[in-house]
Order: C-alpha cells, then structure tokens, then sequence
C-alpha cells in the first residue's frame, strides 16, 4: 500500500478564493494510499518545503502531490525539495488546480469538486510513478547565435568574451540590422553608427566568432547540448578570400537603379554591392536578381575589372552542419509595411514615408547626407506631420500591441528636425505618450518645451495632396474633438513593429512557441524572459517582441548569461522521461516481436536493434532497443507498439490508464 | 444547483501547445465550463485511442484530444501521427458504432489560452445536447460480464 502524501496550496487566495482548500486536503485523505494531507497558504514559500520535508521525513512517504500550480511553473521546485528529504524526486507530481481550475471557474462547489477530481487523478498516478534517475548528456560547448543585429552582436561578443566558440548567422549581405540605419538614438542622441560600428568590428575579429553572413539556418535537429545545426550559405558570386574589398566593382557595375534596402529604397545601390560603407563583412556580393549578367547573360564587367579575380559566377548555395551546444535566437522585428494605410496614401504620395526612411533622411551616412529633404522635390520641408501610432494598439487592424519604441524614436524625429531645419515646424499626432524609461519622459519634455514640437493627441483620418502639400485631416480631443487640419510638405508615419519576415519558418525549424503575431514566445513572461520552451533555446531582442536598444541589449546580455551557464557544465542532466522496451525476468525475454513500427514512428532515430541470443550465441529474435541518449521522450512510439512491449517512463500506459480511470470513475 | 445534465469529459492534451495553452487561459483569467479535466501527455502522438476508449467504456461523455498545429511540434512529428491516427480512427470508430461527435480534435497553441476555453465550451454545448452517453459502457458492460460465454460461443464457431 501506498503512504503517498498530498499538499494542497492555497497561493495566497488565487486558489482558495474559488476552491475550498481545506475541503481538498480533507478529501484527499480519505484517498487510498494517501497518507497524509494538509493545506498551507504558500507551499512553495520555505515553511510550505519545509512542511513536505517533514512530512516526507515523518511519515516515510513514498509519494508526493503538490496540489497547487502549473508543474511548468514549480514542478522542478517541489521535486528538488523532495530530493532533499531524501524521496526520489520522481515520484513527485503536481496536480494543475490553479490555472486549469481555480482561475478558470467560478467559486462554487463543482470547481472544489474539480480540484478533488485533478488531484485524485495524481494520486492514482503517483502510485504508479517509478524512481528514476536523471540522464547524463554530453555538451557541445559550441553557440549559435541567429541573427546579426544589436541584439545578436551583444549576445555573440558575451558569449565569446567568456572563452567559448560562438557562430554568428546573419541573413543580410552584413551585420548590423537596423540600429546600422539609425541616425541618432534616444535619450542621449548618440549617433547610431559611432556605437555599433566598433562592435561589428569586433565581431570580424574575435578569434571565437565564426561569422556567416550572408547565410541562414537550414535546418536544426538535436536537443540541448547537442543540437546538428545546418547552415546554408547562399552564393555570394564572390570569393571572399580572395577578394580585398577594394570596390572598383561597385564603381563600374552598370545596374546602378536598384533601390536599396539599407536606406530603406530612398537611395540607389549597384547589382554588386555592400549594403553601406561600414558593412562587416566589407565584400560585396552579387544580387543576382538585379544583376544584368543572371537576367541577360551579357556584362560581366565586375569580373573584367576585378584586380584579384574574385568574382565568381558560377557559385552555388553551400551547406555546412555544425555541432552546436546551445542557440540564441535574434531575428529582430521589422516595420509594417505602409501600404497597410489606405488612407494615409503611403506608396501614392513620395512624401509620405516610415519612421525608418526618416532615419536614413536624418542619417549622415543617407541618401542626403543628413540634410532633410523630402523624397519628391529634394526640398527641405518647412512643416513635418509626425503620426504616431500607425497601425499599433489598432485592434480593428489586427496589431492590439503597443510597438514601444514609436513614442520615443517620433521625439527622436521631431527633435533632429528641429536641430537640422531650425525655422521649420512639427507637429506629433498621438494617443498617449508613453515614456517609462530612464531618462525617457524628460527627453519628450525637451522636444515639447525646448525645441517646440507641438503635440496634439488625436487621430489622423485622411491624408490627400493639394498643390504640392500633404493635407493632414485629424482631430484634437484634447481641445474637445476638434477637426485640426494641417499642411504639410512631408509626413512621417511612426509604423507598428512586427515580427521579422520568416519568423513563423524559422520556429517551426526551431520548435520553438510563436505568439499570434508571430514573435517568438519566451518560456515565461516573469521569470524565465529569455529562455524558450525548447530547452537550449535561448532568445533576445526584438524577435520577442518590439523594444529598444538598451533592453534588447540587456536581453541579450541575459541570454548570453544562460549559455554561458549552461556551458560551465561539465556535462548536462536531462529528465529521464524516455522510451523503454519491456524486458522480462532476466533480462533475455522481452515481449517486443520485432516489427519496428517504432523506429517508422521515432523522429531521433533512437530505436536500434538488438538481437537476443540463446546459450550456444545464436540469434533467437531481433528486439527493439531505445538509446537513451537520442530519445526525447515523446512516446509516439509507445501508441505505434501493437504488443504494449515499449513503454515511457513518467508517462507509462500504467499511469495514463489510472489517470483516465480516476477523472471517468464515480466516487 | 441545476438539474441540468452537466457531462464528465476528459481531455487529452500535449504538454507543449495545449496543455501551455490552458494554463494561459488561467493567467488570462478567461472562464470556461469546469466539466473538462486535463491529462497532460508529452505529444499528442503518445495519445493511445485505447485511452478514449477506456474513458467512454467508463462513464466520459465526451473528449477532447489536444495539441499543437501542424508544423509546430515540438517532436517535429507527433502532432502528423496523432492526425493520421485520428484520419484512420474515425471510420473505424464510427463503423464500430462510436459516436464520434464526441471526440473533440483541436489544434490549440500554448498563446491560444481563449482558443481553448472557445474549445472547451463549444464541446460542453454539443455534448449537453447529445445527453449522457451510456450506450458504450452498457456494451461494454455486456462484454466483461459474459466474457466466458462470449469466448465459447467465438472458439465453437471457429471450430
């Protein structure tokens, strides 16, 4: 007979204010095999463990209920405080009855009734739970980190300052992502570039980081510590190492119209190019949808005038595999596209532009040499319309979310306008202003009050043209909703910050949670911000969700301190929730007849076969045999099993079938 | 409290997407009708149908089998072996003389917490309407007590 003890909490009164707890516990005891139960307001507090331990101590438990919240929250929690009281912790569970009971129903007697239900089932489960001992795995201690923007250089320059090997890849032709395109970063108005540059430099020379630029994940197989990362490196149809960056390609290439990425289409680049001067690495590569060579078969002048022959057309994409120990996503966010407003004529009218086109306008490295000129006429604008807020905390538009950089960059904006066009005038359509932020709220203050951008909270409903003006038509619901109409020469849409093109791919090659919107969901909102629910997944930046430089920064750094961590392992435990095949008596009978269904099912290739031999060595049957180093431990293989002769351990058909029996059965 | 018929209905969910999920739709505090109990599996491909079955020979009315969308498995696979199962199930199931208007599949993610309590209540509707489902467990029932019997007659006629 079992002495299993059950632990009910109320967590403070998140679960009592709707179940009876007391009642539970009381309840509980009266369960068979159950011997022991009780109550407390915080059992995961150090008086709750303590609780446990005693009773654990006292009562020579063999089993453990906590009876409290998501065992994705405090399950590992519990099990080490019963590893501390001496019981295996695997003989610990959690019954889930305040997220899928207490916050999900009303106080009455059927949610107290539930609560009994969930925890009966763990009892009858918990009876049948087995002790078990952690897996050992080894690690690579080798890094990944995707994505080569702010976030993706911190977290690789942190990881790599700790003396372990890190491989950077970066889709673009170079790092830098878009901090590179920013003119000037609030609050301090530091210039964007003089604070990267010299950390993309140090990317190109830290002796533990391999960059691939140019590149991106193919494909990723493997589990924490020992993921097989695949890596294409699409043809550059240059030679970089033969190639000295001298640029006299770019100089002659006769495709000269292609509107370029990096300044956001206000300027032009060649078929052959570098992103901008400062691009790490500084090589060019051929944009062959744009070169006249791949679309006409006639020029090759880059080739003709190459004094190092590095140009090579008929490069092909490589793929290179790479044993990685831990990965650090960093795919950043981009903007929406504007052609989402109709009605602000984004697209019909030059004049309207993005946030980030302004930024290149503003930028002394842009298409202007910092000198703001609108993109029509290249005058200087007189009036700048500023709309913040285009798409974000719009639900009838699908993006709910608040961008949160959108207030602070537009202060940004009207504040270099101002700076760099001293008789002009700004004016900043918004909703709210929110500042929360060191330094923030007086950085509005001063675009407010000293340089004079005036604010007016209100919603813009139309943008037309008229003589050569932006007509601005909106309201002012500070002033009682009164229509304001502005004329503008130029307009500057504050556009929503959304997941970065290929994001949803990426996480299903990853397996890691996306959120509707397509950012990639952390392990949890508080407490674990830059972790994944993939174990050795780790993620930074704006690929989480929009946010600033100096949080993205600190998010990286965070991430790096989790591989960091988990490198100064010498070796990994892992769960010992795995597949076993059944072996009866001594070891030399199993029921497993052989057909390896399982190994058709299996997605590790953790079946192997194992032949069972009599006295004289001969073969009597081949059996299924699970390597416990691939298996994960997902038991597809265990429903495939026509003989029920592999099972998984924590989640055994024993304990499923006693799960489904306890919630069906009448008590 | 109502006399109203309130089904017993089990749902089998994987614990990366749904069971995440539901415990999202807690965090957000969202309420759904508490006649739905969790069991939290690995994958979804671990979902032997034989649990179903186990759980309507003894008293479920309904179930609702749960887990992530199609590509986001975070075994790559299971979700792709738990549909198949359900593609191939469902005849048989059905030709057996199953309802199976009372198996639920769902795709639910762990950042769809409303999604499941969407779920949970539309599978509690349409089982209010279907009323108890006691035709398997009396079969069932038939089956386990004349056992014996059942056996003979099947070993003389294939004698």
């Amino acid at each position: 007979m079992s002495k299993i003890g059950v632990f009910v909490c109320h967590c403070g009164e998140n679960i009592s204010a709707t179940v009876d707890c007391e009642s539970v516990a009381n309840t509980a005891s009266q369960i068979e095999g159950v011997a022991f139960a009780t109550d407390y307001k915080y059992m995961c507090s150090e008086p709750g463990q303590m609780r446990i331990k005693d009773a654990i101590r006292e009562k020579g438990l063999d089993g453990v209920v906590v009876a409290a919240c998501s065992p994705r929250m405090h399950e590992p929690t519990f099990r080490k405080t019963c590893a501390e009281a001496g019981l295996n912790p695997f003989l610990c569970e959690m019954s889930n009855i305040r997220e899928h009971c207490s916050w999900v129903h009303e106080k009455s007697g059927e949610t107290t009734d539930k609560a009994i239900s969930l925890v009966r089932m763990l009892v009858e489960k918990v009876k049948r739970n087995k002790p078990l001992n952690p897996i050992k795995v080894p690690i690579t201690k080798k890094a990944l980190v995707i994505g080569g923007g702010i976030a993706g250089i911190q977290a690789a320059l942190d990881i790599a300052g700790a003396g372990q090997k890190v491989i950077l890849v970066e889709r673009d032709p170079s790092i830098g992502g878009h901090m590179s395109q920013l003119s000037e970063t609030f609050p301090t108005l530091d210039c964007s570039q003089c604070i990267l540059t010299p950390r993309m430099v140090d990317i190109a020379q830290h002796p533990n980081i391999t960059l691939y630029a140019y590149a991106e994940l193919e494909k990723l197989e493997g589990f924490i510590g020992n993921f097989k990362a695949t890596i294409r490196l699409k043809a550059k149809s240059v030679d970089h190492k033969t190639c000295t960056g001298c640029g006299a390609c770019m100089t002659k290439c006769p495709s000269k119209k292609i509107p370029s990425e990096f300044n956001e289409g206000l300027g032009m680049r060649t078929a052959i190019y570098t992103p901008f001067p400062q691009a790490v690495p500084n090589k060019p590569i051929i944009d062959r949808v744009n070169c006249r060579y791949y679309t006409t078969g006639k020029c090759k002048v880059c080739e003709k005038i190459c004094p190092t022959g590095a140009i090579q057309f008929d490069r092909e994409d490589e793929f290179i595999t790479e044993d990685i120990g831990a990965v650090v996503l960093a795919t950043g966010f981009n903007v929406l596209k504007p052609d989402f407003f109709p009605e602000y004529g984004y697209g019909k009218y030059a004049d309207v532009i993005t946030g980030l086109q302004f930024e290149r306008l503003a930028s002394a490295s842009g298409p202007t040499m910092g000198v703001i000129r609108r993109p029509s006429d290249g005058k200087i604008p007189q009036k700048v319309v500023f709309i913040a807020c285009a798409g974000s905390r719009d639900p009838a538009k699908g993006i709910p979310y608040c961008s949160k950089i959108c207030c602070m960059y537009t202060a940004k904006h009207a504040m270099l306008y101002q700076h760099k066009v001293h008789e002009g005038e700004s004016y900043v359509f918004y909703m709210d202003i929110r500042a929360g932020g060191k330094n923030y709220e007086e950085f509005v203050r001063r675009a407010i009050e000293e340089d004079g951008a005036h604010y007016i909270r209100g919603r813009v409903a139309r943008i037309y043209e008229k003589d050569g003006k932006m007509v601005v038509k909106g309201v002012d619901t500070l002033l009682g909703a009164q229509q304001v109409e502005i004329e503008a020469d130029m307009v500057v849409l504050a556009t929503a910050g959304v997941a970065n093109g290929g994001a949803e791919d990426l996480a299903q090659k990853m397996h890691v949670s996306y959120d509707p919107y397509k950012f990639f969901a952390e392990a949890h909102p508080k407490l674990k911000p830059v972790e994944t629910n993939t174990a050795g997944i780790y993620l930074c930046g704006a690929c989480q969700a929009p946010k600033d430089i100096p949080d993205t920064v600190s998010m990286a750094s965070g991430a790096a301190a989790k591989v960091i961590g988990l490198f100064s392992n010498a070796e990994l435990t892992r769960e010992p929730t795995i597949a076993v095949v059944n072996r009866i008596a001594t070891h030399d009978v199993s029921t497993c007849v052989g057909c390896f269904l399982c190994e058709t099912a299996c997605p590790y290739q953790a079946i192997e076969h194992e032949e069972i031999k009599n006295r004289n060595g001969e073969v009597i049957k081949t059996v299924a045999r699970v390597n416990p180093g691939l298996c994960q431990g997902c038991g597809t293989c265990v429903s495939f099993c026509r003989s029920k002769s592999i099972d998984i351990q924590g989640f055994s058909n024993e304990q499923m079938f006693a799960e489904v029996m306890s919630l069906v059965a009448e008590y | 409290m109502s006399n109203e018929f309130e089904p017993k209905v089990v749902a089998f969910v994987c614990n990366w997407c749904t069971y995440t999920g539901a415990d999202l739709t807690g965090t957000s505090r969202i309420k759904y009708a508490s006649n739905v109990k969790i069991i939290r599996f690995p994958c979804t491909g671990r979902i032997d149908f034989m649990l179903l079955l186990k759980a309507f020979a003894n008293g479920s009315d309904g179930v609702i089998v749960s887990g992530c969308h199609p590509n986001d498995c975070h075994y790559t696979s299971g979700n792709f072996h738990a549909r198949r199962r359900w593609m191939l199930f469902r005849n048989l199931l059905d030709f057996l003389g199953i309802d199976i208007r009372r198996i639920r599949f769902a795709w639910v993610s762990a950042a769809e917490g409303a999604k499941w309590a969407e779920v949970v209540n539309e599978t509690v509707a349409q089982l209010k309407d279907l009323g108890p489902y006691t035709e398997y467990q009396k079969a069932t029932e038939f089956l386990v007590a004349n056992e014996n019997e059942l056996t003979e007659e099947m070993e003389a006629n294939h004698a």
